[in-house]
């Protein structure tokens, strides 16, 4: 069993309860073949950096997934059959973050991240 | 590198003109390069899109090779570009 991180758009044009369905989906996969599922993030409708299949934005959801590889196999199998799966991810790591992940955390909190960003181009400023 | 540049530019009447920066990812406590930290990738990343190089953001060798691959994910999530313009 390893620890992985899976990260998939589904098109913009669904409902979210499509979107909740494609993640029960996956999960029951997951479950299938052994595996389970640690967390599952839903990150909402989010606009793409560049253009999917003609798609501006996506719904983005995140599962933390602990499984044996033939799960993840069948997993990505099916993501790419799945017609509103325009992107996914899969990474594996070590160890899984506590807590939300940072998409979620610097919605909220937005003051101290800009800080930093400031300190930071002074940072540049001084090398140039 | 930062000595010789240094004593280019006069560094000798100057000697704490260019203070000798440190890896930002470094150290004590240090932020953790994540693919999904947007608003961190970003700082490392020039308004066309492109990596910016260790030598001016001054990221070890070790991270500037995580930072990359972290730049790289985002990129297929469409968290980040590839280009701009």
């Amino acid at each position: 069993m390893s620890l992985y991180e899976y990260t998939y758009i589904a098109r913009q044009d669904i409902q979210p309860q499509q979107v909740d369905a494609i993640t029960d989906q996956f999960a029951k996969i997951v479950k299938d073949n052994g595996g389970q599922i640690a967390k599952t993030e839903s990150w909402g409708l989010r606009t793409l950096a560049y253009r999917i299949k003609k798609y501006k934005k996506g719904h983005y959801v995140h599962l933390n997934i602990d499984a044996p590889h033939a799960a993840i196999a069948e997993l990505e199998r099916n993501a790419r059959l799945h017609e509103d799966v325009i992107r996914y991810m899969t990474i594996r790591v070590d160890e899984f973050e506590e807590g939300e992940s940072v998409v979620l955390r610097s919605k909220d909190r937005d003051s101290r991240t800009r800080d930093d960003f400031s300190s930071n181009d002074d940072y540049v400023e001084e090398e140039e | 590198m930062s000595t010789d540049r240094q004593s280019s530019q006069g560094g000798a009447r100057r000697p704490f003109f260019r203070r000798r920066k440190t890896c930002p990812f470094s150290g004590s406590h240090a932020q953790k390069i994540d693919y999904k930290d947007v608003r961190l990738l970003t700082r490392y990343i020039s308004e066309r899109g492109k990596i910016v190089p260790s030598r001016i953001t001054a990221v070890s060798a070790k991270k500037q090779r995580e930072l990359a691959k972290a730049i790289k994910r985002a990129r297929n999530l469409a968290l980040i570009s590839y280009v701009n313009q």
